[in-house]
């Protein structure tokens, strides 16, 4: 019975974390669109979502860092977006978490690395399903910026993710 | 809640190494993109993928594009001034001149890029 409970109460404080950190990162995609800041190529962000996201991938795994992902996105894109958007947040929101967690196995890279190397991710799955989209190549003019902004960001989410696990776990 | 991965270091060396690949990776990209760069005379505009027209820039004018965006050229230079998307990124994005490059609105799948109609067919340019 006591076993019960207490299994019990672990996996409704799981389930209440995940829906906090899901809260926090569709928060957290509304706070960056607060911040004016480099829109010179579609589809540039800072990736503040993402700084949930990690903090899930490494607290909880990779099962619920996704759950939390695909709720994000969907929530985020039927509320504000619109079907392509949802599209270009779903290939660059997969891409960057898959390629996070193949990293995170391997344990050869920190949190600043996997994090920049999500962020790069991100952006060039997004450029990917632009240019099948719009059906042109042509787009992938775009991919070294994206790139640059790709590594600028996530060294940034990185190393606020690694703060923020000092502090609160 | 028990963390299986230990204590979070610093950056680790790797990090600073893929960090460091990324970025040559990005600036040899820059630079082959650039050295491929067509220069041109014309505006061509495509709309889902399929081609919309082809402008002068050489001829000041305003071209609606269907509905949804608006295309000015003058003076040499080619910018959208409208777009019914929200976010407006086409509309920032710095005009296009004979020099090249492309302007996107990703919501309408609008795409106009500088060519050169002249001497090329518009297939060799997408290069």
């Amino acid at each position: 019975m006591l076993r019960d409970r207490k299994n019990m109460n672990k996996k409704i404080k799981k389930i209440t974390y995940l829906g906090l950190y899901t809260a926090a990162a569709i928060l957290l995609g509304y706070v960056e669109s607060l911040i004016p800041i480099f829109a010179a190529v579609p589809g540039m962000k800072l990736g503040l979502a993402n700084l949930a996201i990690i903090l899930v991938l490494y607290h909880f795994g990779p099962s619920e860092a996704f759950m939390v992902q695909i709720v994000r996105i969907l929530s985020v894109g039927f509320l504000f977006g619109n079907l392509f958007s949802i599209a270009f947040s779903m290939a660059g929101g997969l891409l960057s978490l898959s390629v996070m967690i193949l990293l995170k196995r391997g344990k050869a890279f920190g949190i600043v690395g996997i994090s920049v190397a999500g962020g790069v991710t991100h952006n060039i799955g997004q450029i990917m399903m632009a240019s099948m989209l719009i059906k042109n190549i042509q787009i992938m003019y775009y991919l070294p910026a994206l790139i640059i902004a790709g590594v600028l960001t996530g060294i940034l989410i990185g190393i606020l993710c690694m703060e923020i696990r000092k502090r609160i776990y | 809640m028990n963390d299986s991965y230990g204590k979070i270091k610093r950056m680790k060396k790797k990090d600073i190494i893929l960090v460091a690949v990324m970025l040559t990776a990005a600036l040899s990209l820059a630079l082959s993109v650039k050295m491929n760069r067509s220069e041109g005379e014309s505006l061509r505009i495509t709309v889902d993928g399929k081609e919309y027209g082809i402008y002068r820039l050489d001829e000041d004018q305003t071209i609606k594009i269907n509905k949804t965006n608006t295309c000015r050229i003058r003076d040499g230079k080619a910018w959208m001034i409208q777009a019914d998307c929200p976010d407006q990124v086409c509309i920032h994005h710095k005009p296009l001149d004979h020099t090249g490059g492309s302007i996107v609105c990703l919501p309408n799948r609008v795409f106009m890029t500088v060519i050169n109609n002249q001497t090329d067919a518009p297939d060799t340019v997408a290069s």
